[in-house]
C-alpha cells in the first residue's frame, strides 16, 4: 500500500509537529508514508474566496503530486473535504477521480481504510473535542446534532479508548469555531467571537486539552487560548495518539483490512522512543 | 455598509450578542428535541424537498391550475411581475373598496416589496397585527427574523416602545402586561379594518384555496372582520394538492419553534356571502432564480427560519446586519439574485460549516450555493480588488513549488524574528485583534522529513 502524505501549508510551516506525530503515528501503526516533497496547498482558501477558476492550476499540481498513491492521507478534514467535494471544476481525468476517491482525512483512515477503532496507550488528561464542521458535516466522521442527540464519531471513538483519557461533555457538541478560511480576517469580529464563545464551553466543562483533527481549527482555537492565557493545551489529535502509543507495552493492533470477507490481520506498533 | 461592518457593530454589544446567540439556540435546541422525536422526520425532509422539486419542475402548469380553481372559487386573481406591480395592484384594490386602512397579518412577501411605505405614502394607514411585526413597525424597523420578526429585541426594549406609542407604564416590561396592552391596541384596529391583508405559506393548485399558519390567529380575525381580503404570495409557494399539504405543516412548526404544528392552520379558500377575496401572485426575481439551475433550490423554502436559529454567525451578528428582507443563510443566497453588487459580502458571511443545509427542511443546500454565489462574484468582479489580486498571487505561488518552499520559509522566518507589536499590528492584522498568531518553530516538517526520513 503505498500511502502519499499531505501535510498541509500551514502546518508545514507553523504546526510541523502535527506533521511529524501524523508520520510517526501512521508508522506505528505499519504504514510507511512518503511524503512529496513538490507538494503545495489543495486550492481551497482562493476557492473559497471566490477564485475557484485561479485555484484550478493548483488543484492539477495536487492531483500530479498525488495521484501516483494508493492513498493520499492529511491530518485536516477541511482540505480533504475540498479535494473530494470541490475538484470536480476540472476535467475529470482518471488521476482526478483517483485522487478524489482516495484522499482520506487521518482518522478516516485509520478507523475505515486501516479498520482500526481503538488504540492502547495512556493519556491521562481531560480532552476536549472540536469537531470540525468539514469533518463532521462535510465528510460525515461524526453524527450532527442537527440529526440525531447521538454524540458518536470516528475520532471520539478514537479517544475514548486510550487509556485515563476522558472526554469532556460540551453544551453545544458541534458548533462552528469560526475560523472558515478567509472569513477570520474578512468577518474578524464573528470569527473571533464564535471562537472565544467555543472556548469558554470547553473551559467550562473542565477541558484541559483541547483537540481535534484539523489543525486550521485549532490553530484559531489556540490563537485565542494564547491570548488570554487559558489554563489549557492545545494539541492535534494525532499527537495525543502517537504520544500515548509511545511506550505502549503491546506490540501489535488488530487491523480489519476491509475486504468482502472481514478478515483482520495483527499489525505491529512499531514503538519509537 | 458591508456586512462585516453591520456584524462588527452589533458584536461591539458583548452582552446583548450573548443574549441574542443564547435566545436563538434556546429556539434551535427546542427544534432538535421535536425533530428527535420523529422517527421519520428524514424521510419527511426528503419528501418535501421532492415534492417542491416537482412542483418548480412544472410551475408553470400549477399556477395556471391555481388560478382556475380560485376563480372558479369566486376568488379574483392578480399577476404581478415585480414589486412596484404587486404594489400599485394592492393599492388600487384598497381604493376600489374605498378604504383607508387595513389590518395585514404577517407576509415577508410584503415586506419584500416594502409595500407599507408605500401604502403610507398613498395615504392608507397600515397595521401590522402580528405581535412581532406590531412591535418592529411601530419602531420603523424591518424584522430582524423570518418567523420572530422582534428577535432582536429585550423585553425592556419593547416596553420603552409601548410607552412611547401605546401608553403603557414606564418601565414596564413584563410581558403579559405589554402583551394584553398589544391585545387591546390591536382589537381596535381589527374592528375598523376595512381591508385584511395576509400572506401566505401555501397555495394549493388542485383547489385554489390559500394556507396561512400563524400562531396568534390574526390573520382569520382580520379576515373574517374585514370586507375584502387580498392574500400576496410569492409565486413558489405552491404545492399541488391538498394532500401533500400534511407533510409541510408538520415539517415547518417544528423547524421553526418546535411546536409539533402551528396553532392556526388556516385555508382560506372562496370569499363569504357579500365579500371579496383576491390572490396577487408575485414574481419579483423568482422566475430569474428559477432559470439558474445552481440556485433554483432556494425557491423551495418555506420561511420555516430555522436556518437563522443555526447559523453561527446570525446568532452573533443579527438579523439587521444582513440588510435584506430575508436575512441569515437563506437570505445570503437569495439576495445576490435581487442585486448582486449591493449584497454582495452576504454569500461571505458564512463559515461554510453547513449547518443550515442540515436543519432546512426541504433540504436546501444551503452552504453549497453559498460557495457557488462566491465563484459567481468573482466571476463578476465583485470581490475587492485587494481579494483577487490577493489570490491570484497565492495561486501562481501555490502552484509552483519552489516559490512555495521559499514563501513559507520567509512567513515562518518572519513571525520568529519580527518584533510581537509589528506581527500582531492590529490594523495591519486582522487576525490579531482577538488572537495570537502560531509560535513560530525552528524546522518545518518538510525539513524535518528530508533530516529523518531517507
Ligand atoms: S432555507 Fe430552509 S431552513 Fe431556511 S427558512 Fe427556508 S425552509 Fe427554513
Amino acid at each position: 500500500m503505498k500511502v502519499g502524505l499531505f501535510i498541509p501549508c500551514y502546518i508545514d510551516q507553523f504546526y510541523p509537529q502535527v506533521g511529524i506525530a501524523t508520520y510517526q503515528l501512521l508508522e506505528k501503526l505499519g504504514v510507511k508514508a512518503d511524503f512529496p516533497r513538490q507538494q503545495t496547498c489543495c486550492g481551497q482558501p482562493m476557492a473559497n474566496t471566490g477564485c475557484e477558476q485561479d485555484a484550478k492550476p493548483v488543484y492539477r499540481h495536487f492531483v500530479d503530486t498525488f495521484s501516483k498513491y494508493d492513498y493520499v492521507v492529511a491530518p485536516s478534514g477541511s482540505c480533504v473535504y475540498h479535494v473530494r467535494k470541490h475538484y470536480d471544476v476540472v476535467e475529470q481525468t482518471g488521476a482526478v477521480q483517483h485522487v478524489r476517491q482516495s484522499t482520506y482525512d487521518l482518522f478516516d483512515f485509520i478507523t475505515t481504510v486501516l479498520g482500526v477503532t481503538e488504540l492502547p496507550g495512556r493519556f491521562p488528561h481531560q480532552v476536549g473535542l472540536h469537531l470540525s464542521c468539514h469533518g463532521q458535516r462535510g465528510l460525515h466522521q461524526a453524527n450532527e446534532s442537527e440529526m440525531t442527540p447521538v454524540r458518536e464519531g470516528q475520532l471520539s471513538r478514537l479517544l475514548r479508548s486510550i487509556d485515563g483519557l476522558t472526554l469532556t461533555e460540551l453544551n453545544r457538541n458541534d458548533e462552528c469555531c469560526g475560523f472558515g478560511g478567509t472569513f477570520c480576517i474578512t468577518e474578524e469580529a464573528v470569527s473571533a467571537r464564535m471562537g472565544q464563545d467555543r472556548v469558554q464551553d470547553h473551559l467550562l466543562n473542565g477541558t484541559q486539552v483541547l483537540t481535534g483533527g484539523d489543525m486550521s481549527c485549532l490553530m484559531h482555537l489556540e490563537g485565542i487560548v494564547r491570548r488570554r492565557q487559558l489554563p489549557m493545551r492545545v494539541m492535534h489529535a494525532a499527537e495525543i495518539f502517537n504520544a500515548a502509543l509511545d511506550g505502549v507495552a503491546r506490540t501489535s493492533v488488530r487491523v480489519g483490512l476491509n475486504d468482502a470477507n472481514g478478515t483482520t490481520e495483527e499489525r505491529p506498533i512499531k514503538v519509537t522512543i | 455598509m458591508s456586512h462585516p461592518q453591520r456584524a462588527a457593530a452589533f458584536i461591539s454589544d458583548a452582552e446583548r450578542t450573548t443574549w441574542h446567540d443564547e435566545t436563538l439556540w434556546f429556539v434551535r435546541q427546542k427544534r432538535d428535541k421535536a425533530v428527535y422525536g420523529i422517527p421519520e422526520f428524514q424521510q419527511l425532509r426528503q419528501l418535501a424537498s421532492d415534492i417542491k422539486a416537482h412542483t418548480l419542475s412544472r410551475l408553470d402548469e400549477y399556477l395556471e391550475q391555481f388560478e382556475r380553481n380560485a376563480q372558479a372559487n369566486g376568488v379574483t386573481v392578480h399577476w404581478a411581475a415585480d414589486a412596484a406591480e404587486h404594489n400599485r395592484i394592492v393599492l388600487e384594490l384598497i381604493r376600489k373598496a374605498g378604504a383607508t386602512s387595513l389590518v395585514k397579518s404577517k407576509s415577508m412577501l410584503t415586506e419584500e416589496c416594502h409595500l407599507n411605505p408605500y401604502l403610507v405614502k398613498n395615504g392608507i394607514a397600515v397595521v401590522d397585527t402580528d405581535l412581532g411585526e406590531r412591535i418592529v413597525q411601530l419602531r420603523e424597523e424591518a424584522p430582524s427574523h423570518l418567523v420572530l420578526p422582534a428577535i432582536h429585541l429585550k423585553k425592556e426594549d419593547v416596553g420603552e416602545t409601548f410607552h412611547l406609542h401605546l401608553g403603557t407604564p414606564k418601565g414596564e416590561k413584563d410581558p403579559q402586561q405589554l402583551t394584553e396592552a398589544a391585545r387591546q391596541h390591536l382589537r381596535e384596529k381589527f374592528l375598523i379594518g376595512e381591508v385584511a391583508i395576509t400572506g401566505v405559506n401555501f397555495a394549493v393548485a388542485e383547489t385554489g384555496a390559500v394556507v396561512v399558519c400563524t400562531n396568534e390567529g390574526n390573520a382569520d380575525l382580520g379576515v373574517n372582520l374585514a370586507r375584502v381580503h387580498i392574500a400576496c404570495m410569492g409565486m413558489e409557494k405552491l404545492i399541488p394538492r391538498t394532500a401533500d399539504l400534511g407533510v409541510f405543516t408538520r415539517l415547518l412548526a417544528r423547524s421553526a419553534t418546535g411546536q409539533p404544528v402551528t396553532t392556526y392552520t388556516s385555508h382560506f379558500a372562496r370569499p363569504a356571502e357579500g365579500r371579496e377575496m383576491h390572490i396577487v401572485i408575485v414574481d419579483n426575481g423568482r422566475t430569474r432564480q428559477l432559470g439558474r439551475p445552481d440556485f433554483r433550490n432556494s425557491l423551495k423554502c418555506i420561511r420555516c427560519g430555522a436556518c437563522m436559529n443555526t447559523c453561527p454567525v446570525y446568532r452573533r451578528s443579527g438579523g439587521h446586519s444582513y440588510d435584506f428582507t430575508v436575512p441569515g443563510p437563506i437570505g445570503a443566497i437569495l439576495s445576490p439574485n435581487i442585486d448582486l453588487h449591493k449584497h454582495s459580502s452576504l454569500p461571505f458571511a458564512s463559515t461554510l460549516c453547513g449547518s443550515c443545509t442540515d436543519v432546512c427542511p426541504v433540504k436546501i443546500d444551503i452552504h453549497a450555493q453559498l460557495y457557488k454565489w462566491r465563484q459567481l462574484i468573482g466571476e463578476q468582479g465583485e470581490l475587492p480588488a485587494t481579494k483577487k489580486l490577493g489570490m491570484k498571487l497565492l495561486s501562481s505561488v501555490l502552484a509552483r513549488p519552489g516559490i512555495y518552499r521559499l514563501g513559507g520559509k520567509v512567513a515562518r522566518e518572519g513571525l520568529r524574528f519580527l518584533p510581537h507589536g509589528l506581527t500582531h499590528a492590529q490594523a495591519l492584522n486582522p487576525w490579531a485583534k482577538a488572537r495570537e498568531l502560531p509560535a513560530a518553530p525552528k524546522q518545518s516538517f518538510r525539513d524535518w522529513y528530508a533530516a529523518q526520513v531517507k
